[in-house]
This record gives C-alpha cells, sequence and structure tokens, in this order.
C-alpha cells in the first residue's frame, strides 16, 4: 500500500517565518502593548509594547566564542523572548536527525525579541551546533521555555555563584534579584582567566563580586567555594544562595551553607528528551522523592539533592556518546 | 438475498495476513497485513445485520457497524467509507488499536456461537482504501470568523480541530513536541501503526484547514488564559494527554537501565533511537530486559526491544494473563514472538551491579485474594516466595500520572488526582475551556479520546452559536467558495454551513 509522501510540518526554524502564527500573534500581543501581562507562578511582566517583529524564526542574530569550546548563541524568538523567566531552559535539535537537548536560557531581551544560550561543546550535537550554529542561519527547532521559573522575590540578600559555564544561567537569576531590590554578591570561578566570559555584564547586576580562579590568574586563587566562604564570612544575614555550574561544584557549594542553614538552590540538568513530563528521563531524588527536573525544577533544594544519584545517571550514555563523537569525526 | 442467520454465514472468521512471528520480532514492519478485497468481502458476509444490533451502543462512537458493513458487502466501498466517518474521524488508525474484543465485538451475538464478526479489520480495511484512494470526508464548510485553539495534537486534539475546521472555524493545533500525532506518534510503534497513516490523518486536517504549529509548549511559551485573552481565540480545546509516567518508588530506580515506557517509545519512535548513530539519540538497550506492566504500553515496549535486538525480554505482571488489560492482538502477538510472562510477579527492589548498572530485580510471587475496587482480584503477596530475576534493563509500563504544566500555569480546575475537571459538555472551569481524553479521564484509549474531541466540539459549537446543517448545502459550481481549503467541490460529500 503507498501511502502519501511524509509531511512537513511546521516544526523547523524555516517554516516560522513573518507569516507564521506566532509571529501574527506576538504581533497581536504587542498591539495590546501595556497589557501584554502573563501569569506564571504570579509572575507578571510588563513587557512593552512596541516590539519590533521581523519574525520568530530562530534565525542567529549574533554569536561570540569565548574559547575554543565555549560559545554564545542569540536566535530570534520573540514570542520565548517575551515569555521567558530567569531559571528556564529551551530544548534544541540541531538538525533533522538530532537528539533533543536542553540549554539553559542565558539573557532574554523581549525588546529584540532575542534568546541568548551560551554552549559548551562537549559531545556530538554541541559540537556540531559550534560547527554548524552561524550568524544568519537558523536553530533547526527549539521549543521552551520549559521548566519552573525561579523565583527571585523575597530574598533581601543574596549570593549567586557561577561556576564555569555556570555563569550564563545564574546571570539572568542574578539580574532579577537585583531588579527586586535584592543585595546581590556574585561568585564566579574558572579554571583560568582565559576562560573568563561575561565578568562585566554579570558584575554590572551585583553589589559585590568575587571571581575565583583554580591557578590564581585573575581574583583569588581558589574554587567557587573559598569566594563563598569569604561572602558569608563578610555577611551573616544572607538569606538564599543560588549555585549552577557541574554538579560537583553545586554539591560543594550547598556544602558551604548547610552549617549555616542558608536556603541554597541548585539548577539540575540530568540527561532529558522531551523537557515535558513525558518520560521521566529526567528524574532526580530530592529529599528522598523522585522528581521530574524537566517539569517539577530544574531548580531544586540543593541541601535535599541526591548528587551522586545525579552524577551515576549523566554517566547513563557514556559508551554511546563516545560512539557518536567517533561516528561524526569519521565523516 | 434470504435473511442471513447464524447457519448461512461463512462459519469461520476470516483469516487476516501476518508476518510470521519469527520473521517480524526483526522488523518494525507492520505485523498485521490486512484484508484482501475478497477477504474483506468474505467477511462482511457474516454480518447478520442485526435490526437492533449489539455492536452500536458498545461502539465508544456509536458508528453505524451494520450499516457500514452491508455497504461492504454491495461493493459500495466509498458510501461504508462515508458511514463510519459519520461517527469516526480515524478508521485507518481506530481499526488497528482499539480494543474490538471489549467494545463492538465483544456484543455482537454471532461471538456467541462462532467467532464474532471481525469489525475492527473491516473498519481498518476501509480506512486503508480510504487512504490509496484518496478519499477524505471533507465536508463543504462556509468560514466564520471563529479562531480556535487545540492544546496538544493527540486523537483528542485531532478529532476536536477536525469538526471545528468542518464547522468553519479557523484552527489552529499547537503541539509541544517537534512531530504531531501524541502517543501515536511517540507510543505505539510503527509495527502497530505505521507512521504513514498518522500522516494521512494529519494531512486530513490540514486540507481542512487546520494549522499544526509544533514546539509550543502551551502554559510556558504562553498559557490558555493568554489564548483566550490576548490572542483572540474563541475557544480552547485542552488534549494534552496523560504524560507522566509512574514509577513504583521501590529501592534502586534512579540506576542507569531503569527507564519508563514512554522513554524507551519516544527515543525510539520519535527520536529514532533504533538507527544510532545515525540519529544523535542514543537508547543503550540491554540484553535481558524486564517490563513491569501488561497493558499496551508494556506490549509494544517488549516487543520493541525484541526488535531492537534485545535476547531476552521478559513481562513482570502481579495478576495474571486474565487480568492484563492489553487488547487481546498484542498480548497474543507478544507471545507468538517470544516474551516470556511472569504472573503473579511483583518487584520489590531493584539491584546495582557495583557500578550503577542495573543487575537483577529482586521480586515477589504473588496470589490471588478478593475482588479490588476495580473488580479485579487483588494480587497478595506469598510468604517466603522471594526470588531474584537477572536483567540488565528495567522497564517500567505500570500507567501515568496527569502532566503538571497546565496545572502549574493556568487557573482550570483540576480534580483531586490533577486530571482536568469538566462537566457533562466537556467544559472546563473557565469559559470557552473544552478538555477531553486522557487529561480528563486518565490514560485510556483512541477512540475514547476521539470521541471526546468530537463531544467537546460540539459543545463548543453550541457555545459559539454555531449549529449543523442537517441538509447538504448546494453551492454553485463556479462559487469562490468551491475550493474552499484548496479542496475540489467532489471532495465533499456533505455539507455544513453557519446559521447566524
Ligand atoms: C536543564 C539543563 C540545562 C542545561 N543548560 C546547558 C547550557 O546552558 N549550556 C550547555 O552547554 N549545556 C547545558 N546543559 C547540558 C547539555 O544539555 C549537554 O551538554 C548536551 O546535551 C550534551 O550533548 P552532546 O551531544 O553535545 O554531548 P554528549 O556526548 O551526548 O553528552 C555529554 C554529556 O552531557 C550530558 N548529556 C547528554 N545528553 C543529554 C541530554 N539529552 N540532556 C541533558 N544532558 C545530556 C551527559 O552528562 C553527557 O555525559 C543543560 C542540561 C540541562 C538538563
Ligand atoms: C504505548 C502506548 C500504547 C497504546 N496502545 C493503545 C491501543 O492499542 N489502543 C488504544 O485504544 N489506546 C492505546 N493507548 C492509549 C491511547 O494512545 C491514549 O489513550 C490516547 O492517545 C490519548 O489521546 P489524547 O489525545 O488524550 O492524548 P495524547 O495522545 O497523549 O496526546 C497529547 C499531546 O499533547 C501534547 N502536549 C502535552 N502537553 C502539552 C502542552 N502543554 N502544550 C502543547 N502540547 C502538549 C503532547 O506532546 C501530546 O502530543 C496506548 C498508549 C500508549 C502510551
Ligand atoms: S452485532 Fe455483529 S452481527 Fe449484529 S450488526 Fe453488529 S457486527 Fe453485525
Ligand atoms: S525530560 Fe522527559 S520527563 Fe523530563
Amino acid at each position: 500500500m503507498s501511502f502519501p509522501a511524509l509531511l512537513h510540518w511546521s516544526n523547523s526554524a524555516d517554516t516560522l517565518h513573518e507569516t507564521s502564527i506566532l509571529a501574527e500573534v506576538v504581533l497581536a500581543m504587542n498591539k495590546v502593548g501595556k497589557n501584554c501581562k502573563t501569569n506564571r507562578n504570579g509572575a507578571s511582566d510588563g513587557s512593552p509594547g512596541g516590539l519590533e517583529l521581523t519574525g520568530g524564526n530562530c534565525g542567529i542574530v549574533a554569536r561570540e566564542d569565548f574559547s575554543d569550546v565555549t560559545f554564545l548563541l542569540e536566535f530570534h524568538h520573540p514570542m520565548m523572548a517575551r515569555a521567558a523567566r530567569p531559571g528556564q531552559f529551551v530544548i534544541v535539535i540541531a538538525h533533522e536527525d538530532g537528539e533533543r537537548i536542553p540549554l539553559t536560557i542565558a539573557d532574554f531581551d523581549a525588546d529584540k525579541g532575542t534568546v541568548t544560550l551560551v554552549i559548551q561543546a562537549v559531545g556530538k550535537t554541541t559540537r556540531q551546533m559550534q560547527e554548524i550554529c552561524q550568524v544568519g542561519t537558523k536553530i533547526h527547532s527549539v521549543v521552551g521555555p520549559m521548566g519552573v521559573p525561579s523565583n527571585t522575590k523575597g530574598p533581601k540578600k543574596v549570593i549567586c555563584v557561577g561556576g564555569g559555564l555556570g555563569v550564563a544561567p545564574v546571570y539572568p537569576q542574578a539580574r532579577a534579584f537585583k531588579e527586586n531590590g535584592a543585595y546581590v554578591i556574585g561568585v564566579i570561578g574558572f579554571r583560568s582567566k582565559e576562560l573568563m566570559f561575561w565578568e562585566d555584564k554579570f558584575k554590572a547586576v551585583c553589589d559585590e563580586f568575587i571571581v575565583c580562579t583554580d591557578d590564581g590568574s585573575e581574583g583569588i586563587k581558589g574554587r567557587v567555594t573559598d569566594g563563598i566562604e569569604l561572602a558569608l564570612k563578610g555577611h551573616d544575614d544572607i538569606d538564599e544562595l543560588v549555585a549552577i555550574g557541574p554538579p560537583i561544584m553545586m554539591q560543594a557549594s550547598v556544602e558551604t551553607t548547610r552549617p549555616h542553614n542558608i536556603k541554597s538552590t541548585v539548577s539540575l540538568n540530568p540527561i532529558m528528551v522531551d523537557g515535558t513530563g513525558m518520560c521521566g528521563g529526567c528524574r532526580v531524588m530530592v529529599g528522598n522523592e523522585l522528581k521530574f527536573a524537566c517539569v517539577d525544577g530544574p531548580d531544586f533544594d540543593g541541601h535535599q539533592v541526591d548528587f551522586s544519584d545525579l552524577m551515576n545517571r549523566l554517566a547513563r550514555f557514556r559508551p554511546d556518546e563516545k560512539k557518536a563523537v567517533e561516528n561524526w569525526e569519521g565523516g | 438475498m434470504a435473511k442471513k442467520t447464524i447457519r448461512t454465514i461463512p462459519q469461520d472468521r476470516t483469516p487476516i495476513p501476518e508476518q510470521a512471528p519469527e520473521v517480524r520480532a526483526k522488523n518494525f514492519d507492520e505485523v498485521t497485513l490486512g484484508y484482501e478485497v475478497e477477504q474483506a468481502l468474505n467477511e462482511s458476509m457474516r454480518c447478520l445485520l442485526c435490526p437492533e444490533p449489539a455492536c452500536v451502543p458498545a461502539c465508544p462512537v456509536s458508528i453505524d457497524i451494520p450499516g457500514f458493513i452491508e455497504k461492504i458487502s454491495n461493493k459500495d466501498y466509498r458510501g461504508a467509507y462515508d458511514t463510519i466517518s459519520q461517527n469516526s474521524l480515524l478508521p485507518a488508525i481506530c481499526g488497528r488499536v482499539c480494543p474490538q474484543e471489549d467494545q463492538c465485538e465483544m456484543v455482537c451475538p454471532v461471538g456467541e456461537t462462532l467467532e464474532p464478526v471481525a469489525i475492527g479489520r473491516l473498519e481498518r480495511w476501509i480506512g486503508d482504501l480510504a487512504i490509496k484512494e484518496g478519499w477524505a470526508s471533507i465536508p463543504y464548510s462556509k468560514p466564520n470568523t471563529f479562531k480556535i485553539g487545540v492544546v496538544g495534537s493527540g486523537p483528542a486534539g485531532m478529532a476536536c480541530a477536525a469538526d471545528m475546521a468542518k464547522a468553519g472555524c479557523d484552527v489552529t493545533i499547537f503541539e509541544a513536541l517537534h512531530k504531531p500525532g501524541g502517543v501515536l506518534r511517540y507510543g505505539i510503534p510503527e509495527f502497530r501503526l505505521p507512521n504513514s497513516v498518522v500522516d494521512t490523518e494529519l494531512e486530513n486536517l490540514a486540507k481542512l484547514g487546520v494549522k499544526i504549529e509544533c514546539n509550543v509548549l502551551i502554559g510556558r511559551l504562553f498559557t490558555i488564559e493568554d489564548m483566550l485573552e490576548e490572542m483572540g481565540f474563541d475557544a480552547v480545546f485542552v488534549g494534552t494527554g496523560a504524560g507522566a509516567p509512574k514509577f513504583m518508588g521501590i529501592p534502586g530506580e534512579t540506576l542507569n537501565g531503569v527507564l519508563s515506557a514512554n522513554e524507551l517509545l519516544t527515543r525510539c519512535n520519535l527520536m529514532g533511537a533504533g538507527d544510532f548513530p545515525r540519529h544523535d539519540t542514543p537508547m543503550h538497550l540491554g540484553k535481558r530486559i524486564s517490563v513491569i506492566g501488561s497493558g499496551n504500553t508494556a506490549m509494544d515496549a517488549m516487543r520493541v526491544c525484541l526488535r531492537l535486538g534485545a535476547e531476552n525480554v521478559t513481562c513482570v505482571y502481579r495478576r495474571t494473563e486474565a487480568e492484563s488489560p492489553a487488547r487481546l492482538e498484542e498480548l497474543h502477538h507478544a507471545n507468538e514472538e517470544g516474551i516470556e510472562f511472569h504472573w503473579l510477579t511483583t518487584p520489590i527492589e531493584i539491584l546495582d551491579d557495583g557500578e550503577g548498572n542495573v543487575r537483577a530485580m529482586r521480586c515477589l510471587e504473588m496470589e490471588l485474594g478478593e475482588p479490588d475496587d476495580s473488580g479485579r482480584r487483588r494480587p497478595i503477596p506469598v510468604e517466603g516466595s522471594e526470588f531474584e530475576l537477572e536483567t540488565d534493563m528495567v522497564i517500567y509500563a505500570i500507567g501515568t500520572n496527569p502532566n503538571p504544566i497546565i496545572g502549574q500555569t493556568s487557573k482550570l480546575k483540576l480534580n483531586q488526582w490533577g486530571y482536568i475537571e469538566v462537566d457533562e459538555n466537556m467544559a472546563g472551569s473557565i469559559a470557552g475551556v473544552y478538555a477531553g481524553g486522557d487529561i480528563v479521564t486518565g490514560a485510556a484509549t483512541v477512540i475514547l479520546a476521539m470521541g471526546a474531541g468530537r463531544d467537546a466540539a460540539r459543545s463548543m459549537k453550541a457555545y459559539l452559536g454555531i449549529r449543523d446543517s442537517e441538509r447538504a448545502c448546494q453551492i454553485q459550481d463556479d462559487g469562490p467558495m468551491n475550493r474552499l481549503f484548496g479542496i475540489d467541490i467532489e471532495e465533499r460529500n456533505f455539507a455544513r454551513i453557519r446559521i447566524a
């Protein structure tokens, strides 16, 4: 029996062009201007009207390479830029046969209609993106924002910690805390000075700023935990610590605050597939309960998280990941 | 023609050609091949055309079963298709996946002495024929100005979208994943429901003018309230499916090698993990695989594992085969393909190999006690029956919890279990919002989801003041409406107009 050829749905970037319904919708919403309020967990934004609309086509408008392995992509998606909140992430598919990979929203600009990702090329997909994602091209597919936004209202004094790449995802939270009137202490850590990025941008939203490098080439010589200890010494009224980075760094960070009983939030990065709560692949143990990081998180109480479980699960596909890279490099 | 009786009809149910079990367990091609025309004609002769058919009320969407079967025997195949289409939008799909043995075929009186009429197979045959011939039951409809949003592209959403489009509305379906179809796409595997069949049904929606926007997670990109208040949708249908897989809460559930059937099926059916590394998504299949549960999802997971090359696949279920909720045909096929069944068995712990992977599963044998709330006998553990089942991959297929996203982001009222609460008209607690399918009922069936989508569409039309016309409306051949949505006038077989 012959069936008609497979249809093409408007899932890939190139169909989400100016005439797409989403674009029309943004236009309609912008006409409403200041009424453009949304209710996500009580958060309301006064997104400005008059947003210039050239389409939510996931076209890459800017790229910046911070190092051999770390790069920034800013892409066009006004609808997403309007909806995004600190702490949320997107799921990207790099090409037709690609994997769905989660990436944190490192910045968003409702006026420009753009969303920014900072990516570390660690395996097949991220390395391929490093190669193919150039200004003027489009990202094959992006869905989001996903996850529960971080709560950035309430705390009066916070420490925002970014370890390595984690600087990018923690930045929008630091900025939101600042906008909500908190005293923000930024702590960022890198292996060495050459790998640093966004230090000025981050510093601009902080009241105090501590840079730590493993080799002492910038700021204090030491790890982010040393930076956190320093901050804790200077203040006995810290309300919350937010730490984002590799699991081992988040684990160490929340140990510094445990004795002081300071609320400590981490953003977990388990392996995901759909990101909509449908597969359970992203399950993590938090306070002896099974949680789905994509819909219950990705933010969780760091003092409750079972990090060794998370780290074991991140190694789930190691042999396959190696194979994928070899296969890709081999052509 | 003399009146047919149980004695005059063909006695044997017409067998359906199938791939041999040894062959099919190694490929993803469809297992049952479908009737040829002679076989369908022969089977259609077995229907007694009961004046008061038992099968029709037993069908969740009340298809005029003797009506379409009679048309088959009269070789009016297009007529048979139109008859089914009045009630069901997806005959090629439902013919394949409906649990007919619990519905129409269960009550067919032929089944009292012989095997019941193979209603499902006939329905599928007509559905496939319609696809082959390019028939589409597309009624002519006069466009109105109503804009309808549908959340989720599973059978519930598809059905609601189709009916609203037929009523002349401007319909957009929003789907969170990158491909539409819901469980029909990511859950039910190719060998049971080819993607090409789902594509055709989606294509029919497109022909009706329905727009499908993938990669839109409603609740997060915009909310249901946004759709109504700011985006100009007059009504919204929510068909987001049941979603979140259940785990048992026993030790070892986060070991590597433990996953939900949904994850396995999504990786394989949606992401092409069976073809890794050509497709980027990995699977890392085990060799000795245990699947917990015995519903359709469990059967699909087990049979996918076999096809991906697992050496041994075992089903672990705490009740017996008689209580298994899977379609009879799937259970039968799984048996034939060499799945091992451990009935009356429940896992109590998943054991570690020392490196964070699954080594084995500790299980208990069960026996059946008194009936529980579901009317099925409650399994109770047999003391001292503990044993270890060697396994390197454990797959959970024990049901789902409601997906939390709509609840997190909308004021829509949920019931105590987290499913969307609707009234008898499928209306939710926000005016203009309707819901149906698994997100209302909990995990159920394709036909029930489709029926719910249609019921919701009916209520939506009433809410918007759209009335279905009984009478086909005559349209002049040269009118501008003739090629509405790019469809030729010949393509339509009845018409609906809006009476303002
Ligand atoms: C909520 C969340 C936010 C994230 N934000 C960022 C970010 O802002 N920038 C960034 O560079 N990375 C981020 N990551 C990690 C990123 O998703 C992985 O690095 C990426 O998937 C690796 O894919 P790969 O094919 O390049 O490498 P692979 O070789 O496939 O994987 C390298 C490692 O990445 C992890 N990984 C692999 N596949 C997935 C997957 N589908 N989901 C999650 N992790 C996976 C595994 O630990 C693996 O060992 C985030 C992950 C999560 C869950
Ligand atoms: C493996 C498996 C096998 C099955 N086999 C059978 C069978 O043989 N026979 C049978 O009758 N039934 C079977 N079922 C059950 C049947 O598939 C379901 O009852 C039916 O698909 C429910 O339809 P639905 O439209 O309610 O939801 P779904 O089919 O689940 O579709 C919901 C859709 O909504 C999308 N969505 C969810 N949230 C959002 C959001 N916030 N924004 C946008 N989109 C969203 C989802 O991605 C999904 O595509 C099976 C189910 C499974 C999992
Ligand atoms: S109950 Fe059986 S015999 Fe009677 S009309 Fe239905 S299919 Fe035919
Ligand atoms: S990624 Fe599938 S449930 Fe979270």
